[in-house]
Order: C-alpha cells, then structure tokens, then sequence
C-alpha cells in the first residue's frame, strides 16, 4: 500500500532583487510504501529539505499534489498520523526536555495520563531520561537531535519523515538513529528520510530516490540501483613462482599488489576468475580469497552527480 | 480549542521566563511608586495627579510590553524555525496564530493587572482608602491594549520586528490622535478632504475610546464612557485585526 505519494510537484522560490523565478523542484513524482524506508540521497542544494517541507505543509507547491494515508497534505488532520523532524531543529530552548514533549503531546490531544507514559519511555528510547529535567538551552546539538526524534514521535506516527536525522551527530549516535529507524520498520512504520551520506543509506534502506539539482534522477530498491552487475573480481594468493607471476601480470586487469606473503591482482570476469584460480592451485599457489567488487552507492551517487546535464541550476 | 490554549500557555511560560519582562515590571511598578513624590501637592491636587500619572505609565508600560513582545511573536517562531515542527502537527495556522496572540494578551493581562494592583496600594497606603474606579481604568487600557496586540502580530506576520515596531507605534499614534484629527477635518478641510478623514477614521483603530482616565481621575460618573458599545468595537476591532493576519499567514511558505 502507498502511503506517501507525490505527483508532479514542483516548487519555484522568487529571490534575488527582481524576484526572478528559480525553480528548485521539478515534477517530482515518488511514491513510498507501508512499512518501508526510504532513503531521500542528494547533495546539498538538491531539493531534499524543499520537498519535505512540501510534504508537511509548510510551503505551498508551485504546481502539483502529495499526499500522505490517502489526504491531501493541505488537510491538517492528516497529520495526525505523521512524524517530522526538521533539519538543524531548533526549538524553544526554555522549556525542559519533559515540558517540551508534554507540548508538543497536546498538540496532538493526547490525554495526560497517556502523555507521560509515553513521553517517559520515549526519553528512555533516545537516551535521555536524565536530561528530561533539563532546560533545552543546556543540551548538546546531539542531545537537541535526540529530543527531535522524540518529539517526531510523540503521536506514535504511522509514517515518520526525517530531514536529515544523522546530522551532527557522533559514530555512535549514528548507529542509534539507524537502529531507531529499523525499530520503527519493525513496528510496521513507514520511514521517509533524506541524507547526503551514502553509508548511512546502504545500511538501512529499502528503497533509495536520489535527487540532484531538484530533479528525481534514480529510484528504486537499493539491489537494483547498485546494478548486480560485477566490476572485477578480486583474487588473493600466496606462493607464487617465476612463472605464476607472469601469468598473473598477464592475466591482471591493473598491476598485481604485493604485501608480504600475499600477492592482490583482479580479473575482469568470472570466467577469467575461475581460469586463473584453477591453473594456479594446479601450479602449487594457494588461494586465499576470490572476492566479487561491485561498485557501492557511493560510486553511484558520485557518477550520476557528476553528469553534465545535472550540473546547471534548473530555470523554468 | 486545547491546541490554542496549548499555544497560549507555551507562549505565556515563554515571556514569563524571560529576565527582560521583569526589568520592564520592576522599573514600572518603581516609576508608579515615584508618583508618590506627586501627593502632597497642595491644593488637593496630590490624588488627581498620582492617579493620572500612574494610570499613564501603566499605560505606557503595556504598549512598551505589547510591542516589545508583539513584534516578534511570530518572527521569531519563523526566523529560529520553532514553527517548523507546529505546523507539522495537526494545528491549523489561524490556531497556531490566536494561540500566540492569547499568550500575549495573558501576559498583558497578568502585567496590568500587577501594575494596577501597585497603583491602588500606593494610593491606599496614602488615602486608606481602596479605589475601586482605577480597575475600570485599567480594564479599558487593557483593551486598548488588545487592540495594540493585534496590530503588532500582523505586521509580525509578513515583516521584521524593526518595522512592526515602527508601523505598530504609528498606529498606536495615530489612533490615540485620531478623535481630534476628526475635529480638526470637520473645522477646517474641504468636502473631499473631511471624506478621506472619515474615511481613515472607520478603518483605524480609534484607540481615544479606551481612555477613561480623566473622568476616572476627576471623580465624573463611567457610566457614559465605559459603554458595551467600546468593548464590543475594542472586540470587533481586535477580531479583524486576526482575521486579516490569519488570511495573511494562511498563504505564507515557511522557508
Ligand atoms: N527560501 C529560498 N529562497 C530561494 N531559494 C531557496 C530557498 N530555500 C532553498 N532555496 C534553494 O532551493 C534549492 C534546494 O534547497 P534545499 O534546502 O531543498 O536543498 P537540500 O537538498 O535540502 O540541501 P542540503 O543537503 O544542503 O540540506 C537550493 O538551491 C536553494 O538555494
Ligand atoms: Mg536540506
């Protein structure tokens, strides 16, 4: 079922003195499953903050529609129903960490009897119980990111959008996000989140949108985006005589690598692999890995970024 | 209706936790306290001048607050991007809006109603005698500054706090003005002139209504000046004022 669905949304900011048009999203059309997550990768400037903040009503789409369970964001009752966390969150810095989250409960008509049960167990969730007594002008931006989090959950949403959810924090907060995001999966959660750092999206995504200079250029499972396809296979041996060497020279798609013992050379194919891997073992030389490269996201990510149509800035 | 009052008490806590509102209360309850000076002024003039002086400067020290706090109440929410994650919530912006200005105008109250209360014991340790009518007083420039209120959120709404202050303290002039420059048209402009002048006169706020202080200070009867009829227009005024900004805010892109 879909859940979160886009349909030829564009937005154009007017800026600069004479308010010349700039249109910074392009006919975005997405769709996002139940129970997904869903990685939003783009560079800075692409257009990730500007769509969801489409997503939540707080811009009005230069042309197109989204909807979220089956609304039209600009009906507030969808809400109900949604999680956002806003990028570099900042928040009223008065309140302590427990009042903010009472606030943002009531918001939602969340009785207080239910408010603090569930407001407890999520400080316990994003590690902060200790803190929920503190004024928020006392915490860490990790600990402000965590809060976020809480706060995006309060109405134990059914689809959770995320702008830019690791930023700012530590290797370890990191992990705690992801682990947040595949706990929420695990609950049957939808996760739409964006990010521009390509681990963070290997590690946890179903389905992967990038978006480069406001255009949606790839979207797909992540297998698929990753092409299966192998670039070299990576073979590593030791014990090599005269004659092994200059076959493995010959056989080497790039010059064999030796560290100690172990000699490092890649063949193109997996024919080539199993060739080179019989005539040596029957020389003597022992194999000690034969390992497949694809290219990772990362590389991906950089290729499509990287191509010239993508460089100029969209104008209508 | 839990959603407005949720944002009215957020927005009440906010300027209850600011250290600026009590420098503001502590130095109007002393200039109040200074009029004291005022009382032995011969002639029986003493009470008169310290009831006017005083209501004056609770007066003065509720625009100063309404403004002060007015211009920012919504840039602020948007410039330090709090409002991001309250209309991301099921909260429609014209209840966000009246949320924020209930906040203020509880505050306002809560101010006047400490000022006012310094007044009467100041006058009572004087007279020993409780004066009732200065609560009228108050109550109609509580109302006047209702009025002020909403005209500091709108142009918070759409404009930067600098300029609120400066379009928010012309009208706060201007209103106060507006009766004699009514009197002045009538004497002296042409046909056209004196229609503009009616004209201005039905669209701005008409903040003359609100001052009793005279009759209160000089003992005339309330009955004449304190009419539903001023409540309702301070009410109607007020509620025009939101509309307009709820339409205003209604269309804004948060960015
Ligand atoms: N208020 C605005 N007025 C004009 N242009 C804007 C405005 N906000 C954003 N833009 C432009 O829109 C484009 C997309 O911005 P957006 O914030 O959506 O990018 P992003 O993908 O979230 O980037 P980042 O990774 O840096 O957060 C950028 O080119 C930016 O300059
Ligand atoms: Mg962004």
């Amino acid at each position: 079922m879909v859940v979160l669905k886009t349909e030829g949304l564009t937005k154009e900011y007017r800026s600069g003195f004479w308010l010349t048009r700039v249109r910074v999203l392009h006919d975005l059309n997405l769709e996002v499953c139940e129970g997904e997550i869903f990685g939003y990768l783009g560079p800075n400037g692409a257009g990730k903050t500007t769509t969801l903040k489409l997503l939540m009503g707080l811009i009005h789409p230069t042309a197109g529609r989204a909807w979220i369970p089956g609304r039209d964001v600009s009906d507030v009752a969808v809400k109900a129903k949604v999680g956002f966390l806003p990028e570099n969150p900042s928040f009223y810095d008065y309140l302590t960490g427990r009042e903010f989250l009472h606030f943002y409960g009531e918001l939602f008509g969340i009785p207080y009897r239910e408010r603090v049960k569930r407001i407890e167990e999520l400080l316990d969730k994003v590690g902060l119980s200790k803190a929920g007594g503190l004024q928020l002008r006392k915490y860490s931006k990790g600990m402000l990111q965590r809060i976020g989090l809480a706060q995006a959950l309060i109405n134990d949403p059914q689809v959770v959008v995320l702008d830019e959810p690791m930023s700012g924090l530590d290797p370890v907060g990191r992990k705690e996000v992801r682990d947040l995001i595949l706990d929420l999966k695990s609950r049957g959660k939808t996760v739409f989140f964006s990010t521009h750092i390509v681990p963070d999206v290997e590690m946890i995504c179903d389905r992967v949108g990038i978006i480069v200079a406001g255009q949606l250029i790839r979207v797909g499972p992540l297998e698929d985006l990753l092409g299966g396809e192998v670039e070299c296979i990576e073979i590593t041996a030791s014990g090599l005589d005269e004659a092994a060497w200059v076959q493995v020279k010959e056989w080497s798609i790039r010059p064999p690598v030796e560290r100690g013992e172990k000699v490092f050379f890649a063949v193109k194919t997996e024919k080539d692999a199993s060739r080179a891997v019989e005539l040596l073992v029957g020389r003597g030389v022992s194999i000690h890995a034969v390992l497949p490269q694809r290219p990772t996201l990362e590389e991906h990510f950089l290729q499509e970024v990287a191509r010239p149509e993508h460089s100029r800035r969209g104008r209508p | 209706m839990s959603k407005v009052q949720a944002i009215a008490l957020n927005t009440f806590k906010e300027a209850v936790r600011d250290r600026v509102l009590y420098a503001i209360l502590a130095f109007a309850i002393a200039m109040i306290a200074s009029t004291l000076a005022l009382a032995t002024i011969g002639a029986g003039m003493g009470p008169k001048i310290v009831r006017d002086v005083g209501l004056g400067f609770i007066s003065i020290f509720g625009v100063i607050i309404a403004v002060f706090i007015g211009i920012g109440l919504v840039h602020k929410e948007i410039d330090r991007r709090t409002i991001y994650t309250i209309i991301s919530k099921p909260i429609h912006r014209w209840q966000f809006l009246l949320g924020k200005y209930l906040g203020l105008v509880l505050t306002l109250f809560v101010n006047v109603a400490v000022m006012t209360g310094a007044l009467m014991v100041l006058i009572f340790s004087v007279e020993g005698v409780w004066d009732g009518r200065l609560g009228a007083a108050s109550a109609m420039i509580f109302l006047e500054l209702m009025v002020i209120t909403g005209i500091a959120v709108l142009f918070s709404s759409f404009s930067t706090p600098a300029l609120s202050a400066i379009f928010t303290l012309s009208f706060f002039a201007i209103g106060r003005l507006l009766e004699d420059v009514m009197l002045f048209g009538d004497l002296y402009a042409g046909p056209l002139g004196r229609m503009v002048i009616r004209g201005l006169y039905y669209v701005l706020p008409n903040l003359g209504r609100f001052n009793i202080s005279s009759e209160v200070v000089h003992g005339l009867p309330l009955g004449e000046v304190v009419s539903g009829m001023t409540v309702l227009y301070g009410l109607l005024y007020t509620l025009a004022l939101l509309s307009l900004t709820a339409l205003i805010f209604q269309r804004r892109d948060f960015r």
